[in-house]
């Protein structure tokens, strides 16, 4: 049995909001994604990837602000692991 | 170095303050692109780290006179001022057909400074087309506090640049901004010349400051990008108002009350 994962970061935590960007890693060997290798996003919503048949498996949690670092921008916040399996 | 003609416009500072970069589109000329490729070719020897602009480069040398172009003058002296030295320079190649791209990442380590900047200067002495692993860019990620290639697991962004440009193009880097190498899927080596500058000057209004309070600052200022998310986004407007208050020396400075809202604080001073 083999996964393929597909990671979507969403505009808020809502699974059904929009995509805003994506990685995928392909365990069957068949593709190959890579950094900048498109433009446009698998689905547009995470939702979207459900209807398609991706199993969600894990989803960044909502962690406060630390004290003093309310207005600190880093890492994209609203992550969310799907797989398939075949 | 010729400057004070070419100086950016406030417009292009904060072009360069909410996006982390520019972009002069076939600035230089094509025979200076030759005598680039050539050197490039041969290998551009390192300098030591932190040394002063026109010892790093010798007069009549092409990196000398890249950095001399009215253009490219103007905008390093609006960027980080009069007499900056040369952190370092390198000569990056995608190699044709190499499989692989880099992975997102800023360079160096994590960057915390909000009162200075560093700028990365990167030509491309040739066309660079769809196919040859272009650099990626990512508009607007300069202000996010990450290090290094932390960021590898994002492979694409909404709104990403994916470079193409005619030969002689030059960008201007903020240090923190989200790039990377892109895979060469073409039969040619795409070559790319850095340069990364260090200010030894404040940098408060050092550009053309005469359009400073034209309504296309703050619109400039204001831009958002497809890869944010809807709330962090605002936090983004929140520190270029910072940064535009720290390069204006303006500590009134303010985007729909969104700074001065929450410091206000009636009768407490600490």
């Amino acid at each position: 049995m083999k996964q393929q994962v597909l990671v979507l970061y969403l505009s808020s935590s809502a699974l059904d909001d929009r995509v805003v960007g994506w990685a995928s890693y392909d365990g069957t060997g068949r593709t190959k994604p890579t950094t900048g290798d498109g433009d446009h996003p698998p689905y547009e919503t995470g939702v979207d990837a459900l209807r398609d048949g991706w199993r969600l498996f894990q989803a960044s949690q909502l962690i406060p602000p630390y004290p003093g670092h309310e207005y600190d921008t880093s890492f994209l916040k609203h992550e969310f692991f799907f797989e398939k399996l075949e | 170095m010729e400057t004070t003609r070419h100086l950016l416009s406030s417009v292009l500072m904060a072009r360069f303050a909410a996006q982390g970069f520019l972009r002069l589109d076939a600035v230089v000329p094509d025979d200076l692109n030759t005598v680039a490729m050539e050197a490039m070719e041969r290998g551009i020897p390192g300098v030591p780290y932190g040394i002063p602009l026109d010892v790093a480069f010798p007069e009549g040398s092409f990196a000398r006179r890249l950095v001399d172009l009215p253009a490219v003058a103007g905008a390093l002296r609006s960027l980080v001022g009069p007499d900056p030295t040369v952190d370092h320079l390198a000569v990056h190649v995608r190699e044709p057909n190499e499989g692989s791209a880099q992975p997102l990442h800023g360079d160096a380590i994590i960057d915390t400074r909000r009162d200075a900047f560093d700028v990365q200067l990167m030509y491309y002495p040739h066309e660079v087309t769809a196919d040859m692993g272009g650099t990626l860019l990512v508009p607007g990620s300069h202000l996010r506090l990450t290090n290094e290639s932390d960021t590898g697991r994002y492979q694409n962004l909404r709104g990403q640049v994916r470079l193409t440009c005619p030969a002689g193009t030059v960008l201007l880097l903020h240090h923190g901004i989200w790039h990377g190498g892109r895979r060469n899927d073409s039969a040619r080596r795409r070559y790319m010349f850095k340069i990364r500058f260090n200010p030894t000057a404040p940098q408060v209004r050092l550009w053309d400051t005469a359009d400073l309070g034209d309504p296309a600052v703050t619109a400039e200022l204001s831009t958002t990008f497809p890869w944010y998310e809807y709330a962090t986004g605002r936090l983004e407007v929140y520190n270029r108002i910072a940064l535009w208050r720290t390069l204006t020396g303006d500590d009134t400075f303010d985007i729909e009350h969104w700074a001065t809202r929450v410091h206000n604080r009636p009768g407490r001073t600490a």
